[in-house]
């Protein structure tokens, strides 16, 4: 038995609480603190682990030339172009495993309409990024009526949407690939330029010329300047980045995917929100189908396979929950830099790229883990 | 004085159950009206008529003193009756100032860059929780770091703030510690000098009574009568509510004292 007093209870003396509230007994969080609670922490210092890593193992092997940096950059923001827009849609609670699918039928779109319909390469594009805009609203709409899982029902527009573009694709050209959707009629279109052009050659020209960085045996620089579609990425993830943080629309996504029910009753349009981003999704494959076709020139049945559950992995790295409610739009831009970095890297390195894929799977893991604590550190009672 | 809020004979029936019967209940501004009954009593289906999620089988609503038909709780809330539900609607994640203006927030700019002003949001968040009596350090902090009175503190606040004439608080201390739930009594006493009709739904008279000026007792979806604080004893509240019986046959079990 505790040692019960003997005495009558009477004025026992306690230290008051503070007026009001108990923050007052709380110091104020350091700076650093609050860097380390922002959900894009994770990757950040994924970057830098990243870096030094092949500073220390690539260094010399050309990786940090300008040649190896651009390629670390275009793949890092092809990727980081889907990575953006599946970043809004898990923070508003939503996945949508269709966007590799939607790639391949995407380009086949614009591959079809050039060398079939006899459309002209803008007006193929347009057909293919309108259509891709329907898709994602159809996605989006599926999602909101029936109420499952939107990663069930992506699943299954996953494998219809790559079954039609096979299907057609046949149906039409008896192949599944379509060469020369790019030729020399319309090489030279606008529209080629501003999906798969290369930014700054004057000056990267004169810096070869003046030996910053290196030229081939032919005269040119060894990078025909900055591909355009880095700036696409840098663009889509300013851009939404500016949603999330400073508009009615960012509170709504964040809303969303915190507690759909708790925002429906504050008069938020989730179901609107919910569609509306499913739609930028498919844009977003969209836009990287055009690079990818007009780049190549060519369209694939076979293209965007995996893309999916990259774009994911880049944006949990990013910093964002799969339980949705929190996260990060320029999160994913760094996720996508590690994951180019990493790839890239690995073939300077000349480590096995068989390896690429142990090292994605633990560095979601890693990821998963960082940001569960982060969440925790974020809403524990302080 | 008009009544904000009246119900006058609701009856509401959920196919044979008689969840209501006949009950009147009303609410003028400046008051709190205590609405007490053990489980089942009918709380529930009551602020669910009185907050439009329910429409009644039979009886009417009047706001102040005009009969009306709430179709939905959007109904009701532009009639100025805002309910605080038990899960507050507020997302742990986020922000407090941008909880608090969830739904409703304040915009800068026009076309292409209108945005949320998220500086104004901030101000006024942080005002109106010091009105409340809650000094926030940063507005930008997550609302899960806040204890659970504060976040009551919060969900009152805003409900104040976006003109509510009515609040209906539901079990807003069921959960909370002797500390917090004192806390927020205080907050209910600030809503009530604001001039706001409160509906402060329990079943523990000992938070109630301290605040209310006038208590319901209902007691299986029937009302067993509306009294004022001077006209009824904390132990006869105790007694109606429990069912009049239940306590005696308690008392007689030995070892136990009520």
């Amino acid at each position: 038995m505790s040692a019960t007093s003997a005495e009558p209870a009477k004025g026992i003396h306690i230290k008051k609480k503070g007026i009001g509230s108990d923050s007052k007994r709380l110091a104020k969080q350091s700076t650093f603190a609050r860097i380390m609670h922002r959900p894009e922490s994770g990757a950040v210092s994924g970057l830098l682990f990243v870096y030094v890593f092949f500073l220390l193992f690539a260094n010399g092997s050309g990786m940090f030339g300008a040649d190896g940096m651009l390629n670390i950059f275009k793949v890092s923001a092809e990727l980081g172009i889907l990575a953006v827009s599946v970043s809004l849609l898990m923070i508003a609670g939503e996945f949508d495993l269709s966007v590799g699918s939607m790639i391949a039928l995407s380009g086949l779109m614009i591959g079809v309409g050039v060398t079939k319909l006899g459309l002209s390469l803008p007006v193929a594009v347009m057909m293919a990024f309108v259509l891709s805009l329907l898709i994602g609203a159809f996605n989006g709409y599926l999602v909101v009526r029936t109420k499952l899982p939107s990663f069930i029902v992506t699943l299954a527009t996953m494998f219809i949407l790559r079954g039609v573009a096979v299907a057609v694709t046949r149906l039409l050209t008896g192949k599944t690939q379509i060469s020369y959707v790019v030729n020399e009629f319309n090489q030279d279109s606008w529209v080629v330029s501003i999906f798969s052009g290369h930014l700054f050659g004057g000056l990267f020209q004169y810096l070869a010329e003046h030996g910053v960085i290196t030229m081939r045996p032919d005269g040119l620089a060894s990078v025909p300047g900055i591909p355009v579609s880095i700036l696409w990425w840098v663009l889509v993830t300013a851009l939404a980045t500016w949603v999330l943080l400073r508009t009615r629309l960012g509170n709504w996504i964040f809303a969303t995917g915190g507690d759909a029910n708790a925002a429906r009753n504050m008069g938020v349009p989730v179901d609107k929100v919910k569609i509306l981003l499913f739609m930028f999704s498919a844009l977003m494959a969209t836009l990287f189908a055009t690079v990818q076709v007009l780049e190549s020139g060519s369209a694939d049945t076979m293209r965007g396979i995996q893309k999916e559950f990259e774009a994911i992995i880049a944006a949990v790295i990013g910093g964002c929950l799969l339980t949705g409610g929190y996260g990060s739009a320029v999160g994913s831009l760094f996720g996508a830099l590690i994951f180019g970095t990493v790839q890239v890297g690995m073939f300077y390195t000349g480590i096995d790229t068989d390896w690429f894929k142990v090292f994605l799977g633990l560095m979601v893991l890693m990821a998963v883990l960082f940001n569960d604590y982060i969440r925790k550190m974020a809403t524990s009672s302080r | 004085m008009v009544p904000v809020i009246e119900l006058a004979n609701v009856r509401k029936t959920f196919g044979s159950v008689v969840a209501l019967q006949g009950v009147s209940f009303d609410v003028c501004p400046g008051e709190v009206h205590c609405l007490l009954g053990d489980n089942g009593a009918g709380k529930s289906t009551l602020i669910k008529v009185l907050s439009g999620v329910h429409q009644p089988s039979a009886g009417t609503i009047r706001i102040d003193g005009k009969d009306i038909l709430f179709k939905s709780p959007r109904d009701a809330y532009q009639a100025g009756v805002a309910t605080v539900f038990q899960d507050l609607a507020m997302l742990p994640l986020m922000s407090i100032s941008r909880n608090f203006f969830l739904g409703r927030e304040p915009t800068k700019g026009r076309g292409l860059l209108r945005r949320f002003d998220a500086r104004h949001a901030d101000q006024v968040t942080r005002e109106e929780m010091v009105r409340i009596g809650i000094d926030i350090r940063d507005p930008g902090q997550a609302v899960g770091t806040l204890s659970g009175g504060e976040r009551q503190g919060l969900a009152i606040a805003r409900a104040t703030y976006f003109g509510a004439k009515v609040l209906i608080l539901d079990e807003p201390t069921s959960a909370l510690g002797v500390h917090q739930a004192s806390m927020v009594l205080k907050y209910i006493a600030k809503a009530r000098n604001d001039g706001i009709g409160v509906v402060f739904i329990t079943h523990n008279i000992n938070h109630a009574y301290p605040i209310g000026d006038r208590f319901t007792l209902l007691n299986r979806g029937t009302n067993h009568g509306t009294y004022r604080k001077s006209d009824i004893s904390r132990e006869e509240i105790l007694r109606v509510m429990a069912g009049g019986e239940d306590l005696d046959t308690l008392v007689e079990t030995p070892g136990v004292v009520v």
